[in-house]
C-alpha cells in the first residue's frame, strides 16, 4: 500500500497545522472565501476533529467581494463551529477607498494595512494562508513557516532553514508568523482535492450565465451594479454572458473568464487544456513588473 | 531532435478531452516523489528543471510568452529559449544571475507528482542543499560533460549520502557539447564511481544527457544510440519512494497534540514515521515505557482499520496512560531508544559559531529540549572528505560532535528513521535555527542497559595483576613496523610476569569486525570498536597492545576520550614513506601505485602524524628490539 500524493499532501498539512496549535500563542486562520481557503478550512476541520478547530477564521474584508462569498463565509464559519472574525480597515472606509478610483491604494489600504491592524487588535502571533509555492515565481522559496517583524515586514534573509518536517516557531514578542499548510499543493491538486473530497466552493466558480461588462480589456461581472454605477460614474454596459471565475477576489478587480464548464470535471478539464496561468486573471501581479509580488511580500501583503 | 524543436515532447493526456471523470480517476492514484538537483554554478540545473517543466507541460502560454521575450532579452541563448529563466525566483538573484536559496518546483507525470527542491551549487550554501535533501527521496546530482567530476560534485554527493539519501542520480548534463562521446561519458562515471565507493555510496544510476537539448529526459535520444537505459524522467518514476521502505520498520508515532473535545474522548494526534497501527494493537509510550492496547484510529473520513506510515491520525487507546506531546507511541516489543548522550553529525547554519557548552533548544520529532553540544570531535572537509581538528563549527561547516539533553529523549538513530534521529538547533536568544543534525548512537545507553553494580572493581582487578592497565597504541604507515615492535614489546612484558594482550588487524578484522568494510564510517566504526574493547580489557587489568595504521587524528582522539586520564599512550612508529614503500613486506605498496587497491595510507589517503605522542620511535636509527626496550623504559614503573 502507497499513499497517494493527495494523501500525502493531506498529511503534510495537518501536521502543519498541528504544530502550530501547538507552539504559537494565539494562532488564526485567515479565510479569504476562495477555493484554497476553502481546501486550508477542510484540512483544519480534519486536523483536529473531534474537536473543531482551535482557532477563530479572519477574514480582511474589502467590502468589494462578490455577494457569493459573503454568503459562503457566514455558512462555512458555521458548518465548521469556528468563530468567525471580519475586520474592515476604519481608514479606509471612511476615505472611501475603491479599486476604480484608488488602484494599488485599494489592495493597500484594504488588505495589507487591514490585515496588519488586524493581527494587531486581535493579538493573533500566528495566522494561516492559503498561499502556494505554485503560484508565483517567488514564492517558490517561500518557507511554510514565515516570519515577520513586530512591524509585519518581511526580510528575505531572516527566514529560517526548514529540514525534514521540523519547524522552529519560536519568536520574540511582538512578532508573528504566517503559516502555509498548502506550500506544496498545485492548482490542479487543490481541484482534485475539492472534487474527492467534496469540498463546498463559491458557486462562481462554476459555470452560469451572469451580468457583465468589459473595462479596460478585462471581462468583469457586475456583482453589485448600482455601486458600479456610483463609483463609476456612469452605468456600464451590461451583457449577459456564461463565465465562470479562476479565482476569486474583489469583484472589479478579477477578470472573469468565458465558459461552459459548470461541474467540477468540467472544471478541471477546462483547466488542463488552458493555455494561461491562474493569476492572469488578476490585476495585481501586472502593476510592476513580474517582482511585484515579492515587493508585495516584503510590504506585508500576504 | 534540434535544439530549437520546441514541441512538448510530455503532449496533454488525450483522455483529459476525451473522458475527464476516467482522466481524474487515474491521477487521483498517483504517487509523490520529492528529489533534489545539485550541481556547480554552471552545469544547467535550471535549464534541466526548465526542461522538465516543459516537457510535463507546466508552463502556461502566458508564462511561455514571457519567458520568451525575457530569453531575448536577458536570457543566456541567443535567440533561443532559456529554461533557467522559468525557475528564477527572487529579484535579487535574478540580478546576479545566480540561485541562492532552495526553491520548491512542482511537475506532474500521468504517475507520479513531483517535488523538486532546487539547490545552489555556490560553495557557501552547504546549508541550503542539506535543507532541501532532508526531505529528498533522490538526489540528481548534475556534471558538465565537458568537466567531468569536480569538487562540488562530490561534497554534494557527500552531503547528501550524509542525509542518508539512497537513490542517487548521476546526470551527466551537456552531452551535446561533447559530441554524445560515449569514451568521455564512460569515462566520467569511472571517476565517479571510484570517488562513490570511497565514501560508502553503494550505487547510483549514470544517465547521459542535455537539458538544453532535451537528449534522454523524456525519451530515449537517437544521439546517444550506445546507451539503453532509462530516460531521466522513466526513472524517476520508476523508482522506490521513501514512504514504502518506512512502512516495513516498527510503528512510531510522535504525539503533536492530544485531543480532547470533551470529558469521553482522549485521542492522541500525529503523524506515523514508519510501520502501521491498527485497532488491537499493543502499543507502548515512550519515555514512560506504559503500554496499552490501540481502541480505535480516528480521522474525519471514519476509523481506520488500518493507518500507515505517512497518514495523520488520532489514536485512542483502550486504557487511561499518561501521554502527551513529546511523547512517542510505538510498537511495545519494539520500542525506540531513550537517552540522553548522543554521538551527532552537525551541520552548521548560523552566521554565529556553534559555542560548545552553551545551552541551544534541540527539536526532534515533537520533543523541545535543552542540549549542549561537546568541542566537535572533528570537522569534515566537505571538499575532501578530511577530517580535520575544529574547535566549533563555522556557518556551513559540518562535523562530529557528542551532544547532551538535560532530560532523556526518545529516539532512533537517524539511519533507521529520519522522524526521531533528525534535529534542529536553535539558538535561546536570537531563535534562529542555527543548526541540523542527525543522531548516530547513544553514548551511555542509561535507559536501557543498568550498569551492574559490581563488588570486585577494576581496581582490584589491576592489583590483582600487580600492574597499571592501560593501552599502548601504535600508529604508523603500513610497514613501519607496528606489528613487529607491539609484538617484541609483548615478549618482554611477559617476561616481566605482566598480563598483556595484543589487538592487531588479523584477530579484530576476523572477528568482531568482520561485517565492516573499507568506507569512511566503517572505518571510524572499526576503530571505535577497537577503543572500546581496549578499554573493557584495561577494565579487567590488563596492558593492551594494538597494531592499527589509524591514520586519522580524528579517530584516535576518539579513543583517547574514552580511556582514563594518563592511561591511553600514544605510540608513533615513525617510519618514512619512502622506508616502508621500500620494505613494503605484504606488497601493498606495489598494488596501491599500480591503481589495484583504493584509499591507501600514504599513496591516495593520508596519513595524519600524531602531534605529541607520548612515545615516538624511529624505526630507520632502532631496531625493533632497540624500539621495544625504549618504550618499556617509557612506561615504567609498571605499577
Amino acid at each position: 500500500m502507497t499513499l497517494t500524493h493527495l494523501q500525502r499532501l493531506e498529511a503534510e498539512s495537518i501536521h502543519i497545522m498541528r504544530e502550530v496549535v501547538t507552539e504559537a500563542e494565539k494562532p488564526v486562520m485567515l479565510y479569504s472565501i476562495g477555493k484554497d481557503s476553502a481546501v486550508m478550512l477542510h484540512l483544519a476541520k480534519k486536523a483536529f476533529y473531534p474537536s473543531p478547530p482551535p482557532f477563530p477564521l479572519l477574514h480582511v474584508d474589502t467590502t468589494w467581494k462578490f455577494k457569493a462569498m459573503y454568503d459562503l463565509r457566514e455558512k462555512s464559519a458555521e458548518d465548521a463551529g469556528m468563530e468567525l472574525l471580519v475586520y474592515h480597515n476604519p481608514e479606509a472606509e471612511e476615505m472611501g477607498i475603491n479599486p476604480f478610483d484608488h488602484g494599488p491604494l485599494h489592495t493597500d489600504m484594504w488588505k495589507t494595512q487591514g490585515l496588519k491592524q488586524a493581527l494587531d487588535k486581535y493579538g493573533f502571533d500566528a495566522a494561516f494562508g492559503g498561499a502556494r509555492r505554485d503560484e508565483e515565481k517567488s514564492r517558490a522559496k517561500e518557507r511554510i513557516f514565515s516570519f515577520r517583524t513586530a512591524s509585519h515586514g518581511w526580510d528575505p534573509k531572516s527566514q529560517r532553514p526548514e529540514l525534514w518536517n521540523l519547524y522552529n516557531a519560536r519568536k520574540k514578542k511582538g512578532e508573528s508568523i504566517r503559516i502555509f499548510p498548502l506550500s506544496n499543493w498545485t492548482e490542479l491538486d487543490i481541484w482534485q482535492y475539492i472534487h474527492l473530497e467534496n469540498i463546498e466552493i463559491v458557486p462562481l466558480y462554476y459555470s452560469a450565465k451572469r451580468p457583465t461588462f468589459e473595462y479596460e480589456g478585462g471581462l468583469f461581472m457586475a456583482d453589485d451594479i448600482e455601486r458600479l454605477e456610483k463609483v463609476m460614474g456612469k452605468r456600464p454596459e451590461i451583457t449577459e454572458r456564461s463565465i465562470r471565475f479562476r479565482t476569486l477576489g474583489c469583484f472589479p478587480l478579477t477578470g472573469a473568464v468565458e465558459s461552459e464548464a459548470a461541474t467540477l470535471p468540467e472544471i478541471i478539464q477546462e483547466m488542463l487544456l488552458t493555455t494561461t496561468s491562474e493569476r492572469q486573471g488578476r490585476v495585481i501581479d501586472k502593476d510592476s513588473g513580474d517582482a511585484s509580488m515579492e515587493k508585495k511580500k516584503q510590504e506585508g501583503y500576504f | 531532435m534540434t535544439r530549437t524543436d520546441l514541441e512538448p515532447i510530455y503532449k496533454t493526456d488525450a483522455l483529459i478531452a476525451e473522458d475527464i471523470d476516467a482522466y481524474l480517476e487515474k491521477h487521483q492514484h498517483k504517487t509523490m516523489l520529492r528529489f533534489i538537483t545539485c550541481g556547480s554554478v554552471d552545469d544547467g540545473k535550471s535549464t534541466l528543471i526548465g526542461r522538465l517543466l516543459y516537457d510535463s507541460k507546466m508552463i502556461f502560454e502566458d508564462q511561455l510568452a514571457a519567458l520568451e521575450n525575457d530569453s531575448k532579452r536577458v536570457g543566456t541563448q541567443g535567440q533561443e529559449i532559456d529554461f533557467a529563466l522559468l525557475v528564477d525566483g527572487l529579484a535579487a538573484e535574478r540580478e546576479q544571475g545566480i540561485t541562492i536559496d532552495v526553491a520548491y518546483r512542482f511537475f506532474a507525470t500521468e504517475s507520479r507528482k513531483f517535488i523538486v527542491a532546487d539547490c545552489p551549487g555556490h560553495e557557501q550554501y552547504t546549508r541550503n542543499m542539506v535543507t532541501g535533501a532532508s526531505t529528498a527521496d533522490l538526489a540528481c546530482i548534475l556534471i558538465d560533460a565537458r568537466k567531468g567530476v569536480l569538487v562540488q560534485t562530490k561534497r554534494h554527493s557527500f552531503l547528501c549520502h550524509q542525509l542518508g539519501i539512497k537513490n542517487l542520480v548521476l546526470a551527466v548534463n551537456k552531452m551535446d557539447l561533447i559530441d554524445y562521446d560515449q569514451a568521455k561519458y564512460d569515462a566520467i562515471i569511472e571517476d565517479y564511481r571510484k570517488f562513490a565507493e570511497s565514501i560508502g555510496i553503494e550505487n547510483f544510476t549514470a544517465i547521459p544527457i542535455s537539458g538544453l537539448a532535451g537528449d534522454n529526459i523524456t525519451t530515449q535520444s537517437e544521439n546517444t544510440g550506445w546507451y539503453d537505459g532509462p530516460t531521466l524522467m522513466q526513472h524517476l518514476e520508476a523508482v522506490e519512494v521513501r514512504s514504502d521502505a518506512n512502512l516495513a520498520k516498527p510503528f512510531r508515532m510522535p504525539v503533536q497534540w492530544v485531543n480532547r473535545p470533551n470529558l469521553d474522548f482522549r485521542g492522541f494526534s500525529g503523524l506515523i514515521s514508519t510501520g502501521s497501527v491498527k485497532p488491537g494493537d499493543k502499543v507502548r509510550s515512550l519515555p514512560s515505557g506504559k503500554t496499552s492496547t490501540v481502541k480505535s484510529v480516528v480521522t474525519m473520513d471514519g476509523d481506520l482499520e488500518e493507518a500507515i506510515s505517512g497518514q495523520s491520525v488520532t489514536i485512542t487507546l483502550e486504557d487511561e496512560i499518561d501521554c502527551s506531546r513529546g511523547d512517542v507511541l510505538s510498537a511495545a516489543d519494539s520500542p525506540p531508544e531513550v537517552a540522553d548522550q548522543f554521538e551527532s553529525t552537525i551541520v552548521w547554519m548560523d552566521e554565529e559559531p556553534l559555542v560548545v557548552g552553551r545551552a541551544y533548544w534541540m527539536k526532534l520529532g515533537s520533543q523541545m529540549v535543552s542540549v549542549t553540544v561537546a568541542e566537535p570531535k572533528f570537522e569534515i572537509n566537505v571538499n575532501t572528505m578530511d577530517h580535520l581538528a575544529a574547535k566549533t563549527l563555522e556557518l556551513n561547516s559540518i562535523g562530529v560532535s557528542e551532544i547532551t539533553t538535560d532530560r532523556a529523549i526518545v529516539f532512533d538513530p537517524y539511519s533507521e528513521n529520519r522522524a526521531l534521529g533528525g534535529f534542529i538547533l536553535i539558538d535561546k536568544i536570537s531563535n534562529r535555527t542555527v543548526g541540523a543534525g542527525m543522531l548516530h548512537f547513544s553514548l551511555r545507553r542509561a535507559q536501557n542497559v543498568h550498569w551492574q553494580a559490581v563488588d570486585i572493581t577494576r581496581d582490584d582487578h589491576a592489583a590483582m595483576k600487580n600492574q597499571k592497565p592501560r593501552v599502548l597504541w601504535f600508529t604508523g604507515l603500513s610497514g613501519s613496523g607496528k606489528s613487529t615492535i607491539a609484538n617484541e614489546v609483548e615478549k618482554k612484558l611477559a617476561i616481566m610476569n605482566r598480563h598483556t594482550f595484543l589487538l592487531d588487524g588479523d584477530n579484530v578484522r576476523h572477528g568482531l569486525n568482520k561485517d565492516l568494510g573499507f568506507t569512511e564510517s566503517d572505518r571510524i566504526e572499526n576503530i571505535r570498536r577497537i577503543g572500546e574493547v581496549a578499554k573493557l580489557m584495561t577494565d579487567a587489568g590488563l596492558i593492551v597492545l594494538t597494531a592499527f595504521i589509524s591514520p586519522f587524528r580524528a579517530d584516535r582522539k576518539l579513543v583517547r576520550d574514552m580511556m582514563g586520564e594518563g592511561e591511553f599512550i600514544e605510540v608513533h612508529v615513525d617510519t618514512p614513506l619512502e622506508v616502508a614503500e621500500q620494505r613494503d613486506v605484504k606488497g601493498l605498496y606495489k598494488k596501491a601505485r599500480a591503481g589495484e587497491l583504493k584509499n591507501f595510507t600514504g599513496i591516495d589517503s593520508p596519513y595524519e602524524e600524531p602531534e605529541e605522542p607520548e612515545i615516538r620511535v624511529n624505526t630507520v636509527a632502532m631496531s625493533p628490539e632497540e624500539a621495544a626496550d625504549y618504550i618499556i623504559k617509557q612506561i615504567l614503573p609498571l605499577k
